[in-house]
């Protein structure tokens, strides 16, 4: 089967560059181990923040966030996405100059920042543990459920003409005289002249294929959740160190991450550690106190791939002309999906975007090595 | 020999497989949620002054066996680590996540036997959420364990043994039983005769209680379809088609359930592998004769946990269970364990879920507007649009619609959901699959999850 472009992955990644292809009137054929939207995309925090990222994804993010901004026209639900803001949060002194730094970094950029000193966070957030001492507030971030945004991706991409085929796990992919030839496990065979790499935590696998060898570490963040209480916390929560995350739904619901469960050997599996679980539950009580009678009622993990300086690879290979890479998200890919794919979609079609994202090229890591 | 041997679960299973295990020089750790031993069929009263009911009145034909677990555990209890009111909510592959007295702790051990019994099975209908409806285990439990009923007149609905027993105890107690009312056809008293002689004695009992319902003039009636629960603001009334015909009963209290199903969450997270049983109607924890768990070595099940097969078989399982550890151990053992009795149990059971079947012809009909999943407020109608936009298995059905994500993580919803979606599908209930276990298996404050965690 050929097609004008293949990608393979199909997390919020995949699916919203297919959904773009198609949207720009390509063939698009995509390729999911698994089923669509299962993975990283579906289990995650739902945290959709700009707030407190690596400065060369900013732009990316930006563009990822307008498109957040009116997600129903394009995907058909806007996935519970509420603006809810975002507070990131100083616990000693020596975070309070990270979160100036990024404060200043981030404004060059045009990202709004407000500072809150600790009278400020007692004004605003009463409900803040005392260890707190100060934090940067980013209003225009929020949060959205990823259970129903990432399948509504897949069957946005499907209808808009994308063939998405699930049950199908790329075992081969070579470049020759200008086609990839992809092969299936089950041994279909598919091709294409543009080839797109999403393959989450399992993209360095496909990265090395062709010479590109990339130290992709699996993370295994652990989130939990739980029972409904009384709607009270309205942002969404983050520290300096990244060992907590903290929102609250509308519906009561609280949930809360930080630390890492475990994976299996081709982390396919994952699963929560109960070491780990309590030092999050101990953690977030004492950032937001008055949750600590909460009962919790799930744990879950998901598996997402780590780069050595923290930030993805988004962008062309630099061995093979068609071929591109979006992996490697380090944990915060859900907010930058979809720009991602939009991104990858005016590079793939168009030979160019105007969203700048040179800073995330695979050539930072394969160069060095 | 200081192998640590934990087991969960202080009913007839775990106490049998505890006292073996005792025989042999060890001295296990034996967790039980309950406050004292004895499980759900030999739960004790609480001790409480001035509080007291008679063996024979609690226990009825059993009170001979109750007794004698009782007596069982006295003996050993000297040799045990003995943790009453301790939830285990967690395992890693070392050591036991447990909840007592809302403290955090952790219990290592080597060998692991879960000995953690069964639940009702429900299959919901129109109403089964208001106030006044019961699960039939829990209708049992009150009247047992703190000496009240659910109601002043109350129906029994479902299949299964226990909804004849129930019935019994409440209408001995005083209670005024508006009916006993079952899906199963000829009351489940007719299929099988020969897999029923399996066991005389019992299947004996369960005659002799519908006899003595119907003595006390008490309507006990069989194949029929359940309508709906009425009422406003609690159960006044209950509605079921008998014959075609529509036939209501006034009561202000509904036991409901139709037989059992294992309580398995924690095999799961110790790696237990599932597979369907296809006489039982529902995914069992996969285990070899002697109870040890396929693919996970130093894991032993016994009792209902591990398939449903009743108390006395549970006392047999427990013992084989501590058998099969010691043998594991390399400690040789004179007999095994009664298999050809346990056997004749099988065979009983197989006839008994033949001739009392979970009723999951009525998952086609419930209508799209009942709940089906009550902690989180989703409809049987919301599971089939699901299946409509094309999700196939259950834990799909979950992400997408909620169901089973609340407080009881789908354990009381978890069978029902995945009948209503096979049903909309047209395929067999195992084709959808088994919603996954999450820790922790049951609620856990977050203060006492953090216990002393930096
Ligand atoms: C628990 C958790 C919490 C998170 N919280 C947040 C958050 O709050 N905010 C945020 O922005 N981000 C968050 N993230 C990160 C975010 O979820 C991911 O960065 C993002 O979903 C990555 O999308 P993806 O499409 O690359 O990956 P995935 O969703 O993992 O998709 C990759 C797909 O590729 C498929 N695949 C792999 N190999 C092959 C092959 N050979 N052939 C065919 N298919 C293949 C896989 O089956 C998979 O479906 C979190 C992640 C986790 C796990």
């Amino acid at each position: 089967m050929k097609a004008d472009v293949i990608v393979i992955g199909g997390g919020i990644v995949g699916c919203s560059t297919a959904l773009h292809v198609a949207r720009k009137g390509r063939s698009v054929i995509l390729l999911e181990r698994d089923q669509a939207g299962i993975r990283a995309s579906g289990v995650n925090f739902g945290g959709v923040r700009q707030h407190g990222r690596a400065l060369a994804e900013l732009p990316l993010s930006f563009r990822a966030r307008a498109i957040w901004a009116d997600l129903a026209s394009l995907i058909g639900t806007d996935g519970e996405f509420a603006v809810t803001g975002h507070l990131r949060l100083a616990r000693q002194e020596s975070d309070l100059r990270l979160l100036l730094l990024h404060m200043q970094g981030a404004s060059l950029y045009g990202l709004k920042l407000e500072f809150l000193d600790r009278a400020a966070l007692d004004h605003r957030f009463p409900w803040l543990g005392p260890h707190i001492i100060a934090g940067t507030y980013c209003p225009s971030d929020g949060q959205a459920n990823p259970r129903l945004i990432a399948p509504a991706f897949a069957t946005a991409a499907r209808k808009a003409g994308a063939t998405l085929v699930e049950g199908a796990e790329v075992v081969e992919a070579t470049h020759d005289g200008g086609v990839f030839q992809v092969a299936v496990r089950d041994g279909r065979r598919f091709e294409a002249p543009l080839l797109v790499n999403a393959a989450g935590a399992w993209a360095a696998t496909v990265a090395g294929w062709f010479g590109e060898m990339v130290n992709l570490v699996p993370e295994v963040p652990q989130v939990m959740v739980t029972e409904p209480a009384p709607y009270r916390f309205q942002p969404v929560l983050g520290v300096i160190g990244g060992d907590l995350y903290f929102r609250q739904i509308p519906r009561g619901n609280v949930i809360f991450g930080g630390g890492q469960g475990r994976a299996n050997a081709d982390h396919t599996r994952s699963a929560p550690l109960p070491e780990i679980s309590a030092r999050a539950a101990a953690e977030a009580a004492r950032i937001v106190p008055e949750i600590r009678h909460l009962n919790i009622i799930r744990t879950w993990t998901g598996v997402d791939g780590d780069t050595a300086d923290g930030s993805p690879i988004v962008g062309p290979s630099t061995t093979t002309p068609g071929l591109f890479h979006a992996f490697g998200f380090c944990g915060h890919g859900f907010q930058l999906g979809p720009g991602v794919g939009a991104v990858l979609a005016e590079l793939l079609i168009d030979g160019r975007s105007d969203t700048d994202i040179h800073g995330l090229g695979i050539a930072r890591f394969v160069g060095r090595r | 020999m200081n192998t640590r041997v934990a087991i969960v679960g202080g009913g007839p299973a775990g106490i049998r497989a505890a006292e073996r295990l005792v025989e042999h020089g060890l001295s296990p750790i034996l967790l039980d949620e309950a406050p004292r031993i004895g499980g759900r069929i030999y739960q004790q009263l609480p001790e409480v002054r001035g509080f007291r009911r008679d063996g024979k009145a609690l226990y009825g034909f059993e009170a001979g066996k109750a007794e004698d677990l009782h007596a069982a555990f006295a003996r050993i209890q000297p040799q045990l680590d003995y943790r009453p009111g301790t939830t285990v909510f967690d395992i890693a592959s070392d050591r036991l996540i447990t909840l007592g007295d809302g403290r955090r702790e952790e219990i290592a051990y080597d060998r692991l036997i879960l000995a953690t019994g069964a639940m009702d099975r429900i299959m919901p209908l129109p109403g089964w959420t208001l106030p006044g409806v019961f699960a039939l285990g829990g209708a049992q439990i009150a009247l047992k364990h703190q000496g009240c009923a659910i109601g002043h007149s109350v129906v029994f609905l479902g299949s299964g043994p226990l909804l004849y027993l129930a019935a019994y105890q409440y209408a001995k107690a005083g209670v005024n039983v508006a009916a006993v009312l079952t899906t199963a056809p000829w009351l489940g008293l007719g299929a099988n005769l020969l897999g029923m002689a399996a066991q005389a004695k019992t299947a004996a009992k369960g005659a002799y209680y519908v006899a003595k319902l119907l003595s006390w003039r008490i309507p006990v009636i069989g194949s029929v379809r359940p309508a709906r629960i009425m009422g406003r603001d609690s159960v006044e009334g209950l509605e079921v088609l008998v014959d075609g015909r529509l036939r209501q009963f006034d009561c202000d209290a509904v036991a409901l359930g139709y037989g059992l199903k294992s309580e398995s969450q924690l095999a799961e997270l110790a790696g237990a592998q599932f597979v369907f049983d296809r006489a039982q109607n529902q995914w069992l924890p996969e285990i070899d004769d002697h109870g040890r768990a396929v693919g996970r070595d130093g894991l032993y099940l016994a009792g209902d946990g591990a398939g449903i097969q009743g108390a006395d078989a549970a006392e047999l399982r427990g013992r084989i269970a501590a058998g099969a550890l010691l043998q594991d151990l390399g400690i040789a053992l004179k007999d095994a364990g009664d298999f050809g009795t346990l056997k004749r149990w099988h065979r009983f059971r197989v006839a008994l879920e033949q001739a009392m079947p979970f009723p999951s012809h009525l998952a086609a009909d419930l209508p799209d507007a009942s709940i089906l999943c009550r902690c989180e407020n989703i409809t049987a109608g919301e599971v089939r649009a699901a299946a409509d936009q094309g999700l196939r298995e259950i834990n799909r059905v979950k992400a997408a619609t909620r169901l089973g994500m609340g407080r009881c993580q789908g354990r009381i919803c978890g069978i029902a959901g995945a009948e209503v979606l096979a049903a909309k599908l047209g395929v067999s209930v195992d084709s959808v699959g088994r919603l996954r276990a999450q820790p922790p298996v049951k609620p856990v404050p977050i203060e006492a999850l953090a216990g002393d965690a930096p």
